[in-house]
């Protein structure tokens, strides 16, 4: 099984209201993928005060474990590093740090050799990420998602099928900044995919299946491709069953395997697109009795802009 | 059978069960000891999936709202008596899966796979079908008064189908014994599928299940009729060579 969730908000007053919006959505999917759970948020990112003046904008990372991890350690040798310009936020097992672009490498360097065991889950200016395994419920608790605000969220629920439960194997996977896939569904040619993108230079977090569609989308926004070009590319490329959906900065795509094998449906009013892989997980949004609510065909790239 | 929180005594006719205050088991299990001929609405359905499965006697059904998957499935008995249930609104998969008898009426549209084995009884989606309705039919006749996705009566065994509008690609691919008939256009016939000829009784039987269906756009002589060629049946006597 495992559940998809995407919503993408067009009216700016429902903004603060994202994460109470989308918690029902992935409670509802939540025996679809009762292994593990990833949420990410999209934000229009604050100017931290301390960097007002015009410098650039702030590098938002991602941080989370398996294990139990000290993250006041963690944020306080990040926040030494990074000086006064940068932020942190703590969530469940998990920690958000926005700091400046040239500190990132520092930061990478940073965890690598202190804290093995943090998992970076992604990087971006917009996206705020969290994967943890357990039940999804849980962690929308946890890590008090109702109050999370921003634009865009996509989430996964997650039944592993083709490789082992842990953070890094969990969706969404974040190949590129403020980029996020997951899927609901199972490849069957990803090793030889993977085999070309490591050819290429691609590195892998996992050696999950989804993580190869992932970062074969990457390749393809890289070498120029809009969107919906990348996300043509993937269903032409990717043999299998699937419903994924992808996020960017500026919006969201939808897209089925030919033989429409996993389930989604689509709701849209003036206020919001959303995508669940159950009409359940669409029945407690507002205006929903008025939306236009269509399943995707198979092989059709649907695409909304924010 | 699960234990009940609700006093079926102290229910009254016409009886509502409202999905807001019980749980599916719950409504199902109030539903599966109502005695024969009874009326009972279903509502605030929310999409919630397993609704009004398993009923064995004749009874009226409402769901009064969109519904999730397997709706009204396993119902029915033998005799191809059973419930009747009308939903208001859409359903996800499977609607009716081996139904055995009794009626299910979407009045909306149905997602994919209705009818799905259905061994008999009748389902009717007043709305458009998606993908592979009346995959494996064994029996049932499923009637859709839009139009029908791909691959529908995929493998279907025997029974019937009924399309009021269009048919989508691999329409029939690996059909057995079950008929397929379409008022509109087929974007494309599946594996072993063929067109055939109608005859007076194929226009005797869509007459007959426009005037149960209330299906009243289809013209029963005007509609294509879709069964199987019979080449998938049995390995080719070309290949004995090869064992």
């Amino acid at each position: 099984m495992c559940g998809v969730v995407g919503l993408l908000l067009r009216d700016p007053d429902l903004e603060p209201q994202l994460g109470a919006l989308l918690v029902p959505m992935i409670e509802a999917l939540d025996e679809r993928g009762p292994d593990s759970s990833g949420i990410a948020v999209y934000a229009d990112t604050p100017a931290h005060p301390e960097l007002a003046g015009g410098q650039a904008p702030l590098v938002r990372l991602s941080l989370g474990a398996d294990v139990e991890v000290d993250w006041m350690a963690v944020g306080c040798e990040l926040l030494e590093l990074c000086g006064t310009g940068a932020d942190l936020q703590r969530f469940g097992a998990g920690l958000v740090v926005d700091m400046p672009e040239e500190t990132l490498p520092d930061a990478h360097a940073l965890l690598a050799a202190d804290w093995n065991q943090v998992r970076v889950l992604g990087t971006g200016r917009h996206v705020r990420v969290l994967k943890d395994t357990g039940r999804p419920t849980d962690t929308c608790a946890r890590y008090g998602i109702r109050h999370w605000e921003g634009y865009q969220a996509v989430a996964h629920t997650r039944m592993a099928t083709e490789s082992a439960v842990t953070v890094l194997h969990s969706h969404p996977f974040v190949p590129a900044r403020d980029l996020c896939v997951v899927h609901n569904g199972s490849f069957s040619n990803y090793a030889s995919v993977r085999r070309r993108l490591e050819d290429d230079g691609v590195a892998f977090d996992s050696d999950n299946d989804s993580e190869v569609a992932a970062r074969f989308l990457a390749s393809r926004l890289e070498f120029g491709d809009d969107l919906e070009e990348a996300t043509r590319w993937v269903m032409k490329e990717m043999d299998g069953f699937f419903t994924l959906v992808i996020t960017s900065a500026e919006g969201m795509s939808v897209v089925r395997d030919a033989f429409a094998c996993k389930p989604a449906v689509v709701a849209e009013t003036a206020s919001y697109v959303a995508v669940a892989s159950e009409y359940r997980a669409l029945a407690e949004l507002p205006g929903i009795a008025d939306a236009v609510v269509f399943e995707p065909h198979p092989e059709e790239v649907y695409t909304w802009s924010r | 059978m699960e234990p009940l929180t609700i006093d079926p005594a102290t229910l009254v006719a016409p009886l509502t069960l409202d999905c807001d205050e019980l749980s599916v088991r719950e409504v199902n299990a109030v539903l599966q000891r109502l005695p024969e001929w009874s009326e009972a609405t279903v509502t605030q359905p929310r999409g919630r999936h397993n609704l009004a499965v398993g009923l064995a006697h004749p009874m009226a059904i409402t769901i009064d709202g969109n519904a999730g998957y397997f709706v009204g499935g396993l119902g029915g008995a033998r005799d191809g008596s059973g419930p009747d249930i009308v939903v208001n609104g859409f359903v996800g998969w499977a609607v009716g899966e081996n139904l055995m008898g009794g009626t299910i009426r979407v009045k909306g549209s149905a997602s994919q796979s209705a009818g799905a084995t259905a061994r008999g009884g009748r389902v009717f989606v007043e709305g458009h079908a998606s993908l592979r309705a009346g995959i494996s039919l064994k029996g049932g006749t499923v009637a859709i008064a839009g139009n029908a996705g791909a691959m529908t009566g995929f493998m279907a065994q025997a029974g019937t189908i009924l399309i009021g509008g269009n048919a989508g690609h691999a329409l029939g691919d690996s059909l057995y014994e079950a008929v397929i008939y379409v008022q509109g256009t087929i974007a494309s016939l599946g594996a072993d599928a063929v067109v055939e000829e109608m005859t007076d009784d194929d226009v005797l039987a869509v007459k007959g299940l426009v005037e149960e269906s209330g299906f009243d756009h289809i013209e029963p002589d005007r509609v294509t009729k879709v069964a199987s060629a019979r080449q998938l049946y049995h390995f080719s006597t070309h290949h004995h060579g090869t064992y």
